[in-house]
This record gives C-alpha cells, structure tokens and sequence, in this order.
C-alpha cells in the first residue's frame, strides 16, 4: 500500500465515523471555547498585545543596553579619562529638560531657548569632565553619542512603563494606545541605534545633506566664524554675492542657524535679495529617498527657535525666503549618509544655482543655508 | 548590566530542552510509523506518521523563530566607504571608513603627482529590497 492509497483509506475511516458515539464531547467542548471567548475574548487580546509589546521590550533593551555600551568605550576610547566614566554616563542618560511654561505664550520663544542654551552648556560641560582629553570636535561628537543613548533609554523606559500598566490593569485600550504605535518607535529606536555608531565614529548621517551642500558651495573660499557655532564664505555665483552658512564641521553640530542668518542680514542693513534655505526633510512611504524638492520658507527642524527667529528676521526686511530639500526617512537621517544622499547633494547645488538666478538679478545679495548635523562633514 | 543584555541574545536552556526533546520524539514517531507499517498496520502507521511530521515540523519552527528573534537583536554595522581624491591629477581612491576621516579633509599626498588629496566622500551603500507593487 502506498503513501496515497493510505490516505485515502484514513479519509474514508475519518468519513464513516465523525466522532461516533463521542460526538457530544465535541459539541460541549465548542460551547466551553464559545462561551469562554464571550466572556474572556478581551482579555486573551490584551495578552496576546503584551506578548507583542514584550517582544519589542526585550529587543529596546538589548539596543538601550549596547548604545550605553558604546557610549563608555567611546568615551575611554577618546577622552582618555582617569576614573571610570560609568557611573557619570548612567547619570548622563538621566537627565531631563523641563520646557517653559506656555500658559501665556508671549516671549515663549526665548524663554526656551534660554533653557536649550543652559542644556547644552551642561551637556558640554558633563563631556568634558567625562573626556578630558577629546578635542572639540570630538566633544561635539561624543555629545551627540550620548544624546542618541539617552533618546534610547528614554523611548525603553516609556514603553516599558506603558507595558507594566497594561499588565497590572489589564486594560486593552491601556496596552493598546503603545502597541498600535510600536511599529513607528521601534522604526526610530533602530534608527537611533545606528545613529550611535556613526556619532562615535564621526561619520557623516543623512541629516547632514544640507550642510553637505553649503561645503561643497564654500569649500576653497574664505570663511569666518559667526555666532553661535557657524561659518559663512562670501561665494560669488553667477555675479550675484552669496552669503554661504553652514555650522562649523567636523564635529557634530547644528549651530543657531537662526543668529548666524539674522547677523548676515543686519551685517548688510538688511539687503538680501532673497535667502535659499537647504535641509533634509522626512519623505512620505513611496517617495525616493534623496528625492530634491522645492519650495518655499524656512525649512530648519529642531525645537522651532531657530525658524521663528529666521521668521522674525525676514519679516523686518520683507526678504523672500527659498527652500531646497532632500527628502529621506528618519532612519536614514541619523544613520550614515546614504550613497542616494550623497549622490542628491550635487543635484542640491545645482537646484540652488538655478534659484539663485531665476530669482536674484546681477549684484544683488543672497544667503544660502545649509542645514542639518554637521557631524562628519567639514568645509 | 552584561548579564541583562546576554539574556536578550540567548536562547533560554528550558526552552532548547522542550525543542529538542520534542524533535527527539517527533523523530521516534517517524520510525515507529516505519515500522507499523512494516508489520501492515497501516492506521497506526498514518497516525504516527502525522505525529512525527507535526512536530519536526513545530520544533523546527519554534528553534528558527527563535534564533530569529536573536539575530533581530542584532545592530548592523553597514560598511562606510571613503573616497578621496586628487584635485590636481584626478586620482581617486576608495577605502573603508578610518576614525578621523571627515568629508574636505587634506590626507595623505598623491600617488601620481605628490600633491595633496582630499576626501570627497563618505557614504554607506544599500541594497534596496524588492519592490512591492504601488498603484
């Protein structure tokens, strides 16, 4: 008898007799699940999302675990510190920001960026004690490192927070709200996590496009420092003075774009013809990524102190104000620059000259800023 | 703390057990079926057959998901490429990313025309994942 005659001999006995004389103990056993289901359907739902959302705790622990790894060694590596550096790295990643107050919004602005400026000052500061022997650029960079381990160990405690609340209520909409939106925060903890990498190493990341292309646009021209952590070259295109910003590289750093635009602008009474602002923007699924785009107003991310006191700048001398953007995914906007990037930043340029002169006329003044992380990327 | 973090990266010893004790079995239900039907007893011989198939079948599945969820632990370390290149003659080489190096830095001299050489790029390659069809 063969594999197929035995088949159909066990299809046939299975046929004849469904269940025989036991058939009863079938039917009572699906009311049991059906009942059971009725009443406790929620509750093996709930389970089953704590399973997911364990899941997905274990791995935010592994990479929180290895970003502070690569945090301490980094730091012996490079700052060559007398004492271990551990108990002040567990201390670093600890710490929080309180933001202002925003009940009666006016002058919100300055407020934050008094507390942003202190948080810096203090992170620095911190480094410095940790590293004593790294450089400014690597001050900047293992500044970043930390910044990245501590959104890690922030994002694994907030969900293991909601995690531990579901467990304990047992509420579905509790366990719900962190699983729903698990797919996004692991997507941006994995994007943090090779973030970290490329900070230790000084690698150029994606967000750097738009620094990329203000070097490219001043390399080999001569540059000056403005405030705060910015460079500008006086580049001449097409006749027209182009006013190039960027913040100051190798080390990773974003500068005040918004006091280095408002000092060029007050520097020439505010006579800019127009201001291209160049960075790396989140692209929708489905997009390219590197995709150059074009459009108008300050395109600068971050905490919003920067764009409104670009706003606020413009506004005073009516200047038109021109943005020219790479479009790539968070992940790819902290990890190492992508060959897309890079390959898009030439495109940039090219998209930059041409605003300058569809919209400028010979002699007049332009201010080109390049923005993004300028880790990785000198000039 | 390391200890934390092994056991994120490892398999449990309980659950290895059970994956192998079930194989184990599954593998023994094989045989026996072999054997029944050796003897012409052919609905043993189906029944053990289908038991031994389930649970290779399961253990398998259970020992791939988890080292699967062990190798998803892991943080890729994507190769960084270096170009630097010669402004003077053209010359260009690319090498693996070195602590230090920052795209416009001087490095060493040229090989052709002794004059110095800068880097010009920096980037990861990646390798795009099929596309799924987009209306």
């Amino acid at each position: 008898m063969n594999i197929f005659q035995l088949t159909v001999v066990l299809q046939n006995k299975i046929m004849q007799e469904p269940f025989g004389e036991y058939s009863w103990i079938f039917n009572l056993l699906f009311y049991i699940i059906f009942i059971v289901f009725l009443f406790y359907g929620q509750r093996f739902q709930v389970y089953i999302m704590l399973r997911e959302v364990e899941g997905s705790l274990y791995k935010l622990r592994y990479i929180k675990d290895e970003g502070r790894k690569i945090s301490i060694e980094t730091i012996k590596e490079i700052g060559k510190p007398q004492t271990d550096p551990t108990v002040r790295v567990d201390k670093f990643l600890e710490y929080f920001t309180i933001a202002p107050q925003s009940l009666d919004p006016a002058g919100v602005v300055w407020k934050l960026e008094h507390i942003l400026d202190v948080r810096d000052v203090r992170f620095k500061d911190e480094v410095k004690m940790m590293a004593p022997a790294a450089d400014e650029t690597q001050v900047n960079n293992l500044e970043n490192t930390l910044e990245a381990a501590m959104a890690l160990n922030y994002i694994y405690k907030v969900i293991r927070h909601f995690y531990l609340l579901g467990k304990k209520t047992m509420s579905l909409y509790v366990i719900m709200q962190v699983q729903m939106q698990l797919p996004l925060i692991m997507k941006e903890a994995e994007a943090y996590a090779s973030a970290l990498k490329a900070f230790a190493y000084g690698q150029p990341i994606g967000d750097g496009a738009g620094a990329l292309v203000a070097a490219k646009l001043m390399h080999g021209y001569e540059m000056r420092k403005i405030p705060k952590d910015n460079i500008v070259a006086t580049v001449p295109i097409e006749g027209r003075t182009a006013y190039v910003i960027k913040a100051e590289g190798p080390g990773g750093n974003v500068g005040k774009t918004g006091d280095a635009v408002k000092t060029i602008i007050e520097e020439n009474d505010g006579k800019i013809a127009t201001i291209i602002m160049i960075d790396a923007a989140l692209k929708l699924e489905g997009e390219e990524v590197g995709e150059v785009a074009e459009g108008v107003g300050a395109a600068i991310g971050g905490p919003g102190v920067d764009q409104f006191k670009i706003e606020e700048s413009i506004l005073k001398y009516h200047i038109p104000i021109n943005a020219v953007i790479v479009k790539e995914d968070i992940g790819d906007a902290v990890s190492p620059m992508r060959k897309e990037i890079f390959d898009s930043v030439d495109k940039a340029v090219e998209r930059v000259k041409q605003v300058v002169l569809e919209k400028t006329k010979e002699g007049d003044k332009v201010i080109i800023v390049g923005v993004g992380n300028t880790i990785g990327i000198g000039q | 703390m390391g200890k934390e973090a092994n056991t994120a990266t490892r398999i449990s010893s309980f659950v290895l057990m059970v994956i192998f004790i079930t194989l184990a079995l599954s593998l023994t239900a094989l045989i026996l079926a072999i054997t029944a039907f050796n003897y012409g007893n052919e609905i043993v011989a189906g029944i053990l057959l289908m038991m031994g198939f389930i649970g290779v079948a399961l253990s398998s599945y259970v020992l791939f998901q988890t080292r699967k969820r062990i190798l998803r632990l892991r943080i890729e370390t994507p190769a960084i490429t270096t170009t630097i290149e010669c402004k003077k003659c053209g010359f260009k080489s690319v090498r693996e990313f070195q602590r230090g190096d920052y795209i416009f830095k001087e490095v060493e001299p040229c090989q052709k025309c002794n004059d110095k050489m800068l880097i010009t790029a920096i980037y990861r390659e990646v390798k795009e994942k099929e596309r799924t069809f987009v209306p």
